[in-house]
């Protein structure tokens, strides 16, 4: 169990997170506007959204169907029954003075999410999933004395996907995060962007004598918005919490904000003069009411989830969990794997993906998508290796030629002249020439010093480019040296 | 010329179609009126360019065969409460004072897509927050029945102009009562139909789950037109039935012979005046000579209807009024701050009532009071709406009055207590929170001469009934609605 050492004994930590995922959607949520990431200031801005007077929002049924496949995603209840409130206050990039919520009646029900850490697997519960629509953006730094407002983001569709207070580390809430991110990315729900903002974080947390089991009072961390930056915030401000509580003090329930640059948490509102949001039923939307046969018709068509695909990677394909982690932690990397493994060793193509390649689009800052080796590519490689055309050490060149001119791998092999020798007699040539050439050693190996075979090998090898089979060349030496 | 003003629209649509008089004609006699009306202060903007240049266009299509509008070449005007494109539209307010819409209203919309004129926009409470017109920023409109007397309210321009033959029709907004309440003060009629029969999009919201627009006119016939116009399924608005629209005039066929007509015991009130009690004697006397059967019914939640509408308009307004902040489009006050702006340009722009009714509101929203206000109003609203479906079980049609009192001074009511000003309300805020349609028509005369009406409830989206039932009323009662005109 994770624990920070204070001066007065062990404490633990309890962590929730509130998670704003951005619905991916053409429009926004109550209006036709374009959701679009990174438009031109004010230009996706219809008059629903800049709250015209008499404007009315019309719910987007897509980002319906989104949520609702999110909550499939998170192993949740789907509500058939579900409503939308307002939650009122006044701020400037808050066109109609009330954030359209869902408090009384949110679409997505209790679910889970299971994260895997070095202690192992848990379920961390899911509390409920709303469906709300975002602010605009306040922008104060583009004049000495004014703030300038951008409604594009006003009115996109967001889920709010609460936990319950079930993580105890950073690491674990790291990992919940992750998981979820995958989640709607395979779902197609969300694109998890956390730099763009289009997946945002506030981090819940509150801390405890190890033994205690009440929960005591918690500091809410704003708008943390990378993994890495959660982990560092959960830690920053359970050190600062423990601090006060070691010295005598008190926690006062409070919004406080993460500051990545100087690595701490800063108060920016306490409970007592918190908004009073007058949540009440939006009286200009209807409730939503969702029959079973759609909420089967989605779960059908529901693409495989990241936990699923990870459990078929371990049974079918045979992979270590950690390598089917990996592969399964977006779509992309999925798809490209399961393109180049097929028909071929599992095993063997997620090494080459997960090394080589890897390594290469790391280096290069590419995504899996703008790889220069096609998976179809990567696959007839780690067939050529199986098929004893080339060997695992030449297979390493013809990838380095595969990215350079992204020919085919047997292209490659037939122009450079790098297939492997089966032939007997040419391998026993080599042999013949290499015992020859080292007349002690090869009395030394018959007077039962066999560890210097491998030695042999390396040589023959050697002299042959990397074009002979080892196995072959092994059987060939054992023989000749009987 | 004079003629002109004190047709019915269906009168005058005989008369377009036979090519006896035009749309020009038509809308200069109205926009004549209109001008030597101007001490009404019913309208706060008037076009009459636009109007002339829309009626010259319709006068066009009728002449080149063209398909035309159910209500081609009519020249109406609109509530200032619904927004239209290039139009000033101000919702009464100092804070709306400048505001002209890049879009129109789907309703008028409709309107003009029938082939309407429209001849300006009419005064209004501020934000139809009111019962006669007092709230308004741009000042009260006066009734023509005498000068003196405030027209009633909300829609309080809308019926005194109609009243006057300033227009041939009006678009209302009815929240509590602001259409059947003020066809009451000025003699004229008009329909709240069922809450969800028109869109509310682009609107001016009070509060959404009771706003809704109807016509105002001189004769029920005439309200039947106008509101086949409106009405109907609005793709921006989904709280809209999706119900196709009957063509309304077709249910006045003149006979009701075994209709039931509910009378609710509890509308009896204690003290009521004595001019009201009697014309309600007189309708229901009208309706028994016309063959209709009597019932006595109960409608036993109706002494909660005013607290509850009260409770669940404000809080809704409350929410609905937050986008006038300086930000965007209304008048900006500055200050050194965004919440002294927001304080600064709020405190100037929202009148007395208005600012009232958002505290009211915010008030019974907020931490702690939700349940007990807000929660209860909606459920004692449920038991309202559970009275009316109940009593719909026994009767086609329910007759009560529109307004406790003929029209009342407008020096009186701005000494009145707002509660006593609230109450007014009474017999009109049971049929709103109930979603139920209500039709106002005048039947009669206070013995001070002034005009009195009645209200036929009738069953959601039965619209229908309301309309057959209430031509008969006005047949039989013979009111004659001409005012005391207003010359110049």
């Amino acid at each position: 169990m994770y624990t920070i050492e204070g001066k007065t004994g062990k404490w633990e930590l309890v962590i929730g997170l509130e998670v704003h995922c951005e619905i991916l959607s053409k429009s926004k949520v109550f209006s036709g506007a374009s959701a679009a990431f990174g438009g031109e200031q004010n230009t996706q801005v219809s008059f629903i959204d800049a709250a015209f007077p008499g404007m009315l929002p019309k719910v987007n049924e897509y980002c319906i169907e989104q949520c609702v496949k999110t909550g499939m995603g998170l192993n949740a209840q789907i509500n058939k029954y579900s409503r939308f409130d307002r939650k009122n206050y006044f701020y400037a990039d808050l066109p109609q003075g009330y954030q359209i919520s869902q408090l009384y009646h949110p679409i997505v029900g209790e679910g889970f999410i299971e994260v895997t850490t070095a202690d192992g697997t848990r379920k961390i519960g899911v509390e409920r999933l709303h469906l709300e629509q975002d602010a605009g953006k306040s922008i104060h730094d583009m004049h000495p004395s004014k703030t300038l407002i951008d409604l594009n983001r006003s009115g996109v569709g967001l889920m709010e996907i609460v936990s319950k207070p079930d993580m105890h580390s950073p690491e674990e809430a790291g990992e919940y995060l992750r998981q979820l991110r995958a989640i709607v990315r395979a779902l197609g729900t969300c694109d998890g962007n956390m730099d763009e903002g289009s997946m945002r974080c506030d981090v819940n947390i509150s801390v405890r004598p190890v033994g205690e089991t009440g929960l005591r009072a918690r500091a809410e961390v704003k708008n943390v918005n990378s993994v890495r930056f959660v982990m560092h915030a959960i830690e920053v401000e359970a050190n600062r919490q423990i601090e006060i509580y070691e010295n005598g003090g008190t926690i006062k329930q409070e919004t406080r904000l993460y500051d990545s640059e100087n690595g701490e948490t800063r108060s920016m509102r306490t409970k007592e003069n918190a908004n009073d949001y007058r949540y009440f039923p939006d009286p200009d939307l209807l409730p939503v009411v969702l029959t079973d046969e759609y909420i089967e018709n989605i779960r059908k068509n529901l693409p495989e989830l990241p936990e699923v695909k990870k459990k078929r990677y371990i049974e079918q394909l045979g992979l270590p969990e950690y390598d089917a982690g990996i592969l399964t932690a977006d779509n992309e990397t999925s798809a490209y794997f399961e393109a180049a493994a097929k028909g071929h060793d599992a095993k063997k193509v997620a090494n080459w993906v997960m090394g080589d390649l890897f390594a290469y689009l790391n280096k290069e800052c590419l995504p899996i998508t703008k790889s220069p080796i096609s998976s179809e590519n990567l696959g007839a490689l780690v067939g050529l290796i199986e098929d004893n055309t080339i060997s695992g050490k030449i297979a390493k060149d013809v990838f380095v030629f595969m990215i350079e001119t992204g020919k085919t791998p047997a292209e490659i092999v037939e122009e450079k002249g790098l297939k492997q020798t089966t032939d007997t007699g040419a391998i026993e040539a080599i042999i013949d020439e290499v015992l020859a050439a080292n007349p002690d050693k090869v009395a030394e190996i018959k007077a039962g010093k066999d560890k210097l075979k491998g030695w042999f090998v390396g040589q023959i090898m050697k002299a042959s480019q990397g074009k002979v089979n080892p196995a072959m060349a092994n059987e060939l030496l054992n023989k000749k040296l009987q | 010329m004079t003629d002109l003003v004190n047709l019915t629209i269906a009168d005058a649509l005989d008369l377009l179609n036979k090519k006896e008089i035009s749309s020009v004609d038509l809308t200069k006699a109205h926009i004549a009126e209109m001008e030597k009306g101007r001490v009404l202060n019913a309208f706060i903007t008037e076009t009459p360019d636009l109007a002339l240049e829309q009626a010259k266009a319709s006068d066009e299509k009728r002449a080149n065969g063209s398909t035309l509008g159910a209500l081609e070449g009519i020249p109406i005007a609109n509530k200032d409460l619904y927004c239209t494109k290039g139009v000033r539209t101000t919702a009464a307010s100092k804070i709306l004072s400048n505001f002209v819409p890049p879009y129109e209203s789907t309703v008028s919309q409709k309107l003009k897509d029938a082939g309407t004129v429209m001849l300006g926009k009419l005064n209004t409470d501020q934000f139809a927050m009111g019962g006669s017109t007092l709230t308004s920023y741009f000042g009260v409109t006066k009734n023509p029945w005498n000068l003196d007397l405030v027209p009633g309210g909300s829609s309080g321009g809308s019926a005194a102009a109609v009243s006057a033959g300033l227009c041939m029709g009006a678009t209302g907004s009815d929240t509590g009562g602001s259409i059947r309440q003020p066809a009451s003060f000025c003699g004229v009629t008009g329909i709240k139909p069922t809450y969800g029969r028109c869109s509310r999009y682009g609107i001016v919201a009070f509060a959404s789950s009771l706003d809704q627009a109807g016509p105002m006119a001189r004769t029920v016939k005439d309200c039947a037109l106008m509101l086949g116009a409106m009405a109907g399924a609005d793709d921006k608005d989904s709280t809209v039935a999706d119900m196709p629209v009957p063509d309304y005039t077709q249910a006045l066929t003149g006979d009701i012979k075994g209709k039931k007509i509910g009378i609710p015991k509890e509308y009896r009130l204690d003290g009521l005046n004595e001019d009201v009690q009697r014309i309600w004697d007189k309708g229901i006397q009208l309706l028994k000579d016309a063959g209709a059967e009597i019932v006595d019914i109960s409608l036993p939640h109706t002494k909660y209807a005013l607290p509850v509408y009260y409770i669940v308009a404000c809080a809704e307004a409350s929410s609905n009024l937050s986008r006038y902040d300086g930000v965007r489009y209304t008048t900006r006050v500055d200050g050194n701050s965004l919440d002294e702006m927001y304080e600064n340009t709020r405190t100037d722009g929202f009148g007395d009532e208005v600012v009232r009714r958002i505290l009211l509101g915010t008030f019974v929203l907020s931490a702690g009071f939700y349940d007990a206000y807000y929660t209860r109003a909606q459920r004692v609203r449920r038991l309202i709406y559970n009275d009316f479906v109940d009593a719909f079980k026994q009767v086609d049609a329910i007759l009560v009055p529109a307004a406790p009192t003929p029209a009342l001074s407008a020096e009186d009511m701005k000494n009145m207590k707002p509660v006593d000003v609230y109450a007014g309300d009474v017999f009109t805020t049971p049929a709103s929170l109930a979603g139920v349609p209500g039709l106002s028509l005048p039947i009669g005369l206070s013995q001070n001469g002034l005009p009195i009406g009645l209200q036929v409830i009738g069953k959601h989206f039965d619209e229908n009934t309301v309309f057959q039932v209430a031509d008969v009323l006005e047949k039989m009662a013979n009111f004659d609605k001409t005012p005391h005109r207003v010359k110049g």
